[in-house]
This record gives C-alpha cells, structure tokens and sequence, in this order.
C-alpha cells in the first residue's frame, strides 16, 4: 500500500508535547507581570484589582479555548492527513455517512457545559468590578473627555487639572482606590490604561463609573480608545501612582493660585489679551476659559498636547505658534503670534510651576 | 456567456456588437447575468477596499509615520470598513445567490427577475454614490471629501457640530440606497426559494446552499431595516433639526450604538453564513461523501440566525451598560458559539472518513476550517465581558473580526470562485495558478492577521493613524504590514487566472467536479433557460441518485 | 459543449408550492416593521425626557374620527378583493374607491393635526425629543399611507380603462396586504403615542 502520510510537515513529528510546551512559553511571555515588560500597556500585566481580576479570568478563558483549539485542531490536521486520497484514486465511493445521533449529541452537550462554564465565571467577574462599592475613604476624580485632552477635577479636594492623572498607591491590606466619574464634553471616548482597569467610555450625557486600585507606584500609559475625530490617536493617557505623601504633596500644590511674578511679564500680557483666556483657565488671573486643559500648573506636567509632545520649552514655544505641526487636526488654533511673540508666551507659561 | 441570441433586425446601418452587447448586459434580467454582475462589481471593490488597507498599513508600519495625514487615514478607514463590508461581502454573495439558487433549484428564474435587475443597480449606484464623495464632497469649511467617521459611525461625531460637510451624508445615503437593494434582494431570494421549487424538492431536499441563503435573505430583512431607520434619523437631526441623537438636548449617543449594532450583528451572520453554504457544498464533493448531519446543519443555522439577533450588545460591553445587561448579553453571546461549533464538527466528519482530493477549492475550505476554529475562539474571548474590557476597540477585535471575514469568509469566497468558475464560464481554471493564490494568500493572511492580536494585547487602540515608540507594538506593525503584501500578490494572482482562464482555459464540460447538485445536470454554461426540461427530484443529492442507482440517497434520507 | 445525459425520473405527486406575491409581501411586510420598531422604540424611550416644549398629554388629542375611518378602509379593501374574486367588478370598484376615500380621510385628519401643533401649540420636530419623535414616527406611517394611496389610485385607474379582472384578484389582494399592515401599524402607533404616552 502507497503510503503518503509521511511525507508531511515535519512539526507534527515534533509531537504534540513540545507544541504544548512551546504554547505554554508563549503565553507565559505575555503573561508574565513584569518588571521590564515587554510593554507598559501590556493587559497581562496588572498593577490594579479590576485589571487583575481580569486577567485570572483571561487565563481561565485562554487554557479553556487552548484546550478546545488542540482537540480541534488535532482532528482537523489528522482528518486531513488520514482521508486524503490514495494514489491511484480508489474508484468507489467511501461509505456515505449522513449522520450520527451520538455524536451529535456529544459534540452538542459538551460545547453547552463548557460554554455554561464560561457564563459563570464572566459573570462573578463582572459583579465583582461593575459593583464595587465605594468605599468611604475612595479619591474621586471627574473625567471630562474632550477632543482631544483629558480634564481632571477632583471635586472634594479641589483640584482642576489636564491630561496628567495623579492618583495615590493603595495597599492592598488597606486600599484607597480611586473612582473615577467619566462624562464627556463633545463625542464619545474612552479611559483605556491596560494596566490599571479594562476601558470605560465616556459618552455625553451619560456618566459612566470605573474604578482602580494600584498596588505599585510609577507611570502608567494608555490612551483614548473610542475614536473621537482626527486626532484620536494623540489623546493620550499618563496615570502617575503617587506615594500617600507624594500625592499629598501634589495636591497640595495644584490647589494653589499660579505663582504670581513682581510684575505682569510680557508673555502674560499676550496671553491675556489674545483669545487665550478664552479657552484655557489660569488660578489668580483673569483667564477662566474652559473649552480647553487648565494651565495653572503646567510645568508640572512632563507633556503637552494629551502627551503629544514632551513639555520643553522648544515645543512649547512650536505648539503655541502652530499646533497643527504637533497635533495636526487639534482644536487649538494658531493664533497668528509671531515666533518671538510665542517665545514670550512661552517663557510666561514656563512660571506655572 | 450564455447561449442566449437575440438577432436584431437588419436595418441600413452597420452592426455595433458592442453596443449591442453592453446593452444586453445593462438591461439584462437573467439571474445568471446579474449574478455575474454582482461578483465582478464586488471584485473591483476588492481591489479598491484592499488599496485603502494598504494604506493604512503603510502608515502603520512605524510610528510617527507620515505617509498620509490623520484626516486621509482616518478617511481610509472608514471607506475600507463601509466598502469591504456593503459592496464587497454583500454582493458577491448576493451574485452567488443569483446565480446558483435557481439552478439549484431546478429553477428558470428568480421569482422576480426585474426586482433582481433593480436591486442590482440600486446597489451599484450606492458603491458609485459612496466614491464620488471623495470628488464631489467638499463642504462648509472645506471640511467635506469621503467620510471619516468609522463604519458605525457612532453619534454624537455624526452630528453636524462634528461632522460638517457632506461627507457623513455619503455614508448615509449610500448605505441607504444600496440597503434597499438589498432588501430587494431578500425578498427575491426567498420567494424564488419557497415558490418555486422543482418537483420533489421539499424544503428537507433543498441543497445546504438554498437553506442557508434562504436564512441569509431573512437576516437581510430583519436585520437592515433598523439600520435604514437608524440612518432616517440622523438625517433628520443633521437636516430637519431632530434631536434624536443629540446628547445636548437630551438625546442618546447610546441609543444610536444599539440601533447600529442591532444591525451590526446579525449583518455578521448576514456576511458568513452564505460562506458556510459554500464551505457546506464544496467539502462534500472533494471528500467524497454527503454532509454529514444535514438536518442538524439547517437547524444549527436557523439558530445561528435567530439567536444571532439577541447578542448585538457585546459590541457594547465597555459604553457602561448595568452588570446584569452585560451579563446577558454574554450568556447568548456564549450560547452561539454552540450551533456555530456543531457546524465546525459536522464539516470535520464529512471529510471523516472520506476521500480527500486537495483542489483549489478545497484547500481554501481546509484553510477555512482552521481559520474560523481560531476566529470562533477569540470571539468566545471577548464573549467574556470583562476580557472584552481590555480586548474591545484594540487590535485585538480588529485582528479577530479579519479572521473571520479574510480567514473565514474570503477563503470560502475563493473556493466557490474556483468551484463554480468552471460552470460560469465553461472553462477550467489553472490549478497551477490557483495553487500559488493558495499558498501566496494564506502565508500573507497568517503574518498579518496572526500577528495582529499581538499588539492588541499590549494596548493598541484601533482607529489610530499613528502610534507611540516604545510600547512595543513596532515590531507587530511591521509583520503585519509585510503579509499584506503577500496578499496583495496572491490577488493578483487569482485575477491573472480567472482573466487567462476565461480567454484560454480548457473546456469543463457539464460536471467537471463528478458533484451531486442540479447545477451540475446542465450545460456550462447554462442556457438562459437553465434546463431544457425542469429536473425531478427525489433525494438531496439528485445527481448522486442518477449516478449510483444501485445506492441512491433516498433510500438512507 | 455537449448536453449531458441526465434523465430524470417523472412522478405524478402533488407540486403546490405557495404564490410567489403573497411571500414577497409578508417579507416587505417583515422588513417595514422592523423598520417601524425602531422608531417606536425611540419613541418609548424618549417619552417623559423631554426637558422643555410641548408634552404629550398638554397638545396630543385622540383621533378617534380619524383612526375609525382607518380602520374601516381595511374593511371595504376586504370587501373590494372578496368582490374582485367573485368578479363583481362593479362592487370591487366601488369599495376600492370608498377605501381610497377613507385613506385620504386619515391623511387629511393627520394634515389637520400637524398643523395645529404647530400653528397653535408650537410644537415642530425641532422643539424638543418629543417633537422629533412624534413627527418622525406619525410622518413614516402617513409616508407608508400615502405610498398606499398611490398604489391604490394607480389600482383605480387601470380599473376605470377596465384593465382589472376576475383573474387579477390574487394581486389585488397582494395589496391589500400591504394595506392592512399599514392598518395594524396605525394601531400600534395610536396605542403608544395617544394612550401609554399621554399617561405620566
């Protein structure tokens, strides 16, 4: 007999052992929380409660599905190598089999338990995180979405800020997570920062809640995940978990007037004659616009722009002359200042410590 | 193609066979025409859909990429999603369902065959009336040109505070001239399926095609209507000052999202179960054995079809709908992965046991089959509400929702090219040819779609015209960018073939396949009449009956 | 090309397969219903938010009279198509008119309604959710309406060059059909916006 099976891609002949084995380094790959990840917005590796309970559940998911995907797949790979047809072409029909109640019944019951299976355990999951209650010593923080930038306020503790989100540690034993409070002022979006929580959108005229609980300091990065116009991909998230003192010490300088200089500088007195007080609020000066980010304390952020840009003076003095060359697209207009107009609103800006 | 001539009558001037033949081409009311029609206005807008992807992933391959602006990508996207979608998918499978359920059948006709001509032609003008916007759409502040705001198009970026122009306008009036067309089209594939049947084919008889496009038409009806009135109404808020989705007077963005996905859903089903119907025939016929499970197969998809219209919410699971919201809609979510895994076992035991012969066609189907298992699993991932919180709205969903339309559909879609191109056209393909397609196609969808989940799971977003250096998605982007090239060859490829098949290819004779259905009975191509005389059937596999009559089907059914 | 040679086996069993017009109806049928959920959907959802402007209960007034006349067309339809397939055609012409008649009653009586929500209580389809909703779902059905008004105009004037027989009673009643959904959609659409949405 003209035996061709052998012939066939040499992975097989790996044995299914090492595939498993090979899988199995993969996912741990991923999976693994990492000091050095191999990305910091990486899903498998959480630092917060919702992100990880999600993740255990995503590990259920995957070693089930895993399972389901060898079993099928294995049929599948040995059906086609065993039936294929031998040479020369057998003349006869094979036996014509229109079904079979057993096997139909099995293949049936046992995708129904699994699946059941899966409902439970999404479903603890999603009462877990979705109600949560608020715990009385919980930070809130308002999330207002814009296109495209972040408005923070933290309504008890006073505090207006943009695009840098500062929240404290919380330990485990004694947590104090952050609930974060989502409205929108113009389109929808959403709050993705992977390893804090799964997304949240946030949808005019429908608040939505989210919650998070950081076990370690550091920055944590995302970004805007619901497309919102033209400069969707530059609405980016900075979450910094702060220490209790370092948070305390943060908030305790953004609840403070901008500092105000001897005299008013040359780049204040632009700024609060051009139409920029329109748009953006500076604490102590007549500049109370909200359309866009706060400034009070700017240079305590490390970016400008939703994180488009890092906060240097160069780019500052490029994103007040034309915001367009950093975040084409941006609602900021360039107000038609001169370079050495911009460069004086720029040093202004830079005393907003 | 067909055998059909219409001799004018002779008058003083010279003959014009061009004209002549156009003419009957764009007046034609015969399902194969249309049919053929159907499928060659999809395969421009293929290539056209797959340049705008090109696009994209050009763009992609590094961040802070500047090979077009936000406003070109953002335009790309949205015109790849809305064309691949309602002028790819949906008529060529439409041009399928002409041209085969009649024959199938044992059928002359549609039951309506200048519905069918209107129909077709609504939606050719929708396709056209979608592209002229990159021409013709130029608005107050210049801020017209194709639309930009993602194929749901979700409010309030569709109100005319954020979308002036005319752009979003196109996306709606095309997709509501083409909806109409397809509703058409509906109605014609299920009258002809129910009235008119040949004799002894009961509704248990019909070929898996007929039923599961018969299911596809009943989709189209319940499923396209609310997306027609959810269009109606945004034209009212954008023209008639309504206030249906305005969040500033109260409205609810939210209440858009799940009209949308009311019809976004089951369009799913709409889309991929004409792709079973082909995997459903072709299978068979290159192993050598009846499907395996019919009854259970027509059953499976009528639940597929109805459970499918009460799952449309886990598109939605991160807009903060209640927990117990979610949680029902991943409990149907869960409950259609059953019908849809029972199809994946009954395909695996037709070829049980059988005798497989690798074809063209059958290799896609094989493809195919792996395929949608991993498509079918990642959906069951994101089935999972919380996961989905992570996964949704990342490359991630990008990567699994092109599993299932490349990997599933369009593999099935190039089997049936390759099995039906034969009755077409009368001739056979280059299975040289169709081979290289294969390989050249399915190495280009693994480096692009595989890799896709990748950077889905390290926090990409989707809808992003760039990217941010150092979050580890480089690497991904650029291998995903590299297989679409590979694609791109194997189309070519696929189009080189059918050209040269068409002009040079050897005769296929009536039954080049040795396959069971009434198709095979009569000429290829058919006559315009399909059948000299209407076939008589006893069993769901007629020809089988006539070419094993010491075994026939209707014994064992 | 040769023809194959496949006979197959004649049988004298019973063939009746349903009338391709009345399936193609009940499918329109399907298809404009889904379409009419939604936008009572929306008009349920948004009943009571709106914030300002007219409310149902302040300006909506019942139209008995009207809807009567509605629903009695799709009696004398019924009458019209029984008639046709006996072929009294005189009969059949004169219920086909009297139905016309009672459509155009309807329309007329929404005309009235609509102008004075507008004219006299200020109430457009811009006013608030309340205006866009009622007009957008009341306008379908009216559109719905007229489109069967002109279908059955179209019907009586091929009818008075005597162009409609015994023998086209199967279509007649195809749209008849057609008439009675928009018959049975009126119902729903008066429960929900003159009864359940006058309430609270």
């Amino acid at each position: 007999m003209n035996n061709r099976n052998t012939a066939s891609g040499s992975l097989f002949t790996l044995g299914p052992r090492a595939i498993v084995l090979f899988c199995a380094s993969a996912f741990a790959a991923f999976a693994e929380p990492a000091r050095s990840p191999l990305s910091p917005t990486n899903i498998f590796a959480p630092v917060s409660t919702p992100a990880q309970s999600i993740f255990d559940l995503s590990r259920f998911v995957l070693m089930i599905t895993a399972a389901i995907f060898v079993v099928v797949f294995s049929l599948l790979v040995y059906a086609v190598m065993k039936f294929r047809k031998k040479t020369p072409v057998d003349s006869r029909e094979p036996a014509q089999v229109y079904g079979s109640t057993q096997v139909e019944l099995a293949w049936t019951v046992i995708p129904i338990l699994i699946v059941v299976v899966l409902f439970l355990a999404a479903a603890r999951v999603i009462g877990s995180i979705q109600n949560m209650a608020r715990p009385d010593n919980a930070i809130d923080v308002t999330v207002i979405g814009h296109q495209f930038w972040w408005e923070y306020r933290y309504p008890s503790l006073k505090v207006v800020t943009a695009n840098e989100l500062h929240i404290p540690v919380s330990n485990p034993a004694h947590p104090v997570p952050t609930f974060l409070t989502l409205l929108s002022a113009d389109t929808d979006h959403s709050f993705w920062v992977p390893r804090l929580a799964g997304k949240t959108d946030l949808i005019p005229n429908h608040p939505n809640t989210m919650w998070m609980d950081p076990h370690e300091t550091g920055l944590f990065l995302g970004q805007c995940a619901q497309y919102c116009g033209t400069q969707h991909a530059k609405m980016l998230l900075r979450v910094y978990v702060d220490s209790r003192e370092d948070f305390a010490r943060w908030i305790q300088a953004q609840s403070q007037p901008a500092a105000a200089g001897r005299t008013s500088s040359e780049g204040q007195k632009i700024f609060e004659q051009t139409a920029c007080i329109n748009c953006h609020t500076i604490a102590g000066t007549p500049a109370n616009g909200t359309y866009g980010p706060d400034l009070t304390h700017l240079m305590s952020r490390q970016t400008i722009a939703a994180g488009a840009a890092p906060n240097t003076f160069g780019n500052l003095i490029a994103w007040i002359y034309n915001p367009a060359v950093i975040k084409p697209g941006c609602k900021m207009p360039s107000m038609g200042l001169s370079i050495r107009q911009a460069n004086a609103v720029a040093a202004y800006l830079e005393t907003l410590r | 193609m067909s055998t059909e001539s219409i001799s004018l009558p002779r008058t003083g001037t010279a003959p014009r066979p061009l004209a002549e033949g156009l003419h009957q081409w764009v007046t034609t009311v015969d399902h194969k025409r249309l049919g053929i029609l159907y499928i060659l206005y999809a395969l421009l807008f293929l290539l056209i859909g797959g340049v705008e992807a090109i696009i994209m992933r050009i763009q992609l391959i590094r961040p802070h990429n500047d090979f077009v602006s936000p406003q070109v990508f953002n335009r790309m996207f949205t015109m790849h999603g809305t064309t691949m979608i309602f002028f790819v998918i949906m008529p060529v499978m439409f041009g399928f369902a002409n041209y085969l359920v009649p024959l199938m059948i044992g059928a002359r006709a549609m039951a309506y065959p200048r519905l069918n001509a209107f129909s077709f032609w609504m939606t050719a003008f929708g396709g056209l009336l979608l592209y002229f916007s990159f021409i013709g759409g130029d608005g107050l502040y210049g801020a017209g040109s194709a639309p930009d705001v993602g194929w749901f198009a979700y409010a309030p970026l569709t109100s005319q505070t954020f979308s002036r122009g005319h752009s979003t306008d196109f996306w709606i009036l095309s997709l509501l001239v083409s909806g109409v067309g397809s509703i058409g089209t509906a109605i014609n594939i299920i009258a002809t399926t129910l009235c008119l049947r040949c004799k002894g084919m009961t509704p248990g008889k019909m070929p898996l095609l007929a039923w599961l496009n018969l299911t596809m038409a009943g989709l189209v009806i319940l499923a396209v209507s609310p997306l027609t009135a959810a269009q109606l109404m945004l034209l009212v808020d954008r023209y008639l000052g309504g206030h249906f989705f305005d969040t500033q007077a109260g409205g609810s963005a939210v209440m858009w999202m799940h009209f949308f996905w009311v019809f976004g859903h089951p369009e799913v089903y709409v889309l991929v179960i004409p792709a079973f119907a082909f995997a459903s025939e072709i299978i068979p016929v290159f192993s050598r054995k009846a499907i395996f499970g019919y009854p259970v197969m027509v059953a499976a998809t009528i639940c597929i079809a109805f459970i499918g219209m009460s799952v449309w919410a886990h598109h939605m699971f991160t807009v903060g709908m209640s927990s117990s919201a979610n949680t029902f809609f991943v409990l149907s979510s869960m409950a259609i992965a059953v019908p849809t895994g029972i199809k994946i076992f009954n395909w695996l035991a037709t070829m049980w046991g059988g005798q497989i012969h690798f074809r063209t066609p059958m290799l896609f189907c094989i493809a195919f089959l792996f395929q949608f298992l991993i498509a079918g699993l990642t959906g069951i991932m994101q089935a999972v509400a919380p996961f989905d919180w992570q996964l949704t709205a990342s490359y991630f969903v990008v990567a699994h929702f092109h599993y299932v339309i490349v990997g599933g559909i369009l593999f099935t879609l190039f089997g049936a090219f390759y099995y039906w191109f034969p009755k077409m056209s009368g001739r056979m393909y280059n299975e040289a040819l169709g081979r290289l397609h294969f390989w050249l196609f399915l190495i280009g969808f693994h480096l692009t779609f595989d890799f896709m989940h990748i950077p889905g799971i390290l926090g990409m977003p989707r809808r992003i015209y760039t990217y941010e250096p150092g979050r580890g998605w480089e690497v991904w982007n650029l291998i995903v960018t590299i297989g679409v090239f590979f694609q791109a060859a194997g189309i070519l490829v696929f189009i080189g073939n059918l050209l040269w098949s068409y002009l040079q290819g050897q005769l296929a004779g009536s039954d080049p396949w040795d396959a069971w259905t009434l198709e095979w009975s009569t000429t290829s191509p058919p006559p315009v009449y399909n059948f000299a005389i209407i076939p008589e059937v006893k069993s769901r596999r007629p020809l089988w009956d006539l070419k094993h009559p010491e075994d026939p089907d209707w014994q064992y059914e | 090309m040769s023809a194959p040679s496949f006979t197959f086996p004649a049988s004298n069993i019973r063939w009746d397969l349903p009338e391709r017009g009345p399936v193609a109806m009940y499918c329109l049928i399907a298809s404009e219903s889904a379409i009419f959920t939604i936008f009572v959907v929306a008009y349920i959802f948004y009943l009571g938010k709106s914030a300002s402007g007219p409310q149902p209960r302040d300006v909506l007034r019942v139209p008995i009279f009207f809807t009567i006349c509605l629903l009695a067309s799709s009696l004398t339809i019924h009458l019209a198509v029984r008639s046709l397939r006996r072929g009294k055609l005189r009969s059949f012409g004169l219920s086909w008119l009297l139905t016309f008649t009672l459509g155009a009653i309807f329309l007329a009586g929404t005309a009235r309604e609509w102008h004075h929500l507008i004219y006299e209580e200020g109430l457009t389809i811009q006013t608030n959710l309340f205006g866009t909703t009622y007009y957008s779902l009341v306008g379908l059905h009216a559109f719905h309406v007229t489109v069967g008004l002109l279908a059955l105009a179209t019907v009586a004037v091929f009818t008075l060059f005597g162009h409609v027989r015994q023998e086209h009673a199967q279509r007649a009643e195809v749209l008849s059909m057609y008439w009675h959904f928009v018959d049975v959609v009126w119902i729903i659409v008066f429960t929900v916006v003159y009864i359940v949405g006058r309430q609270g």
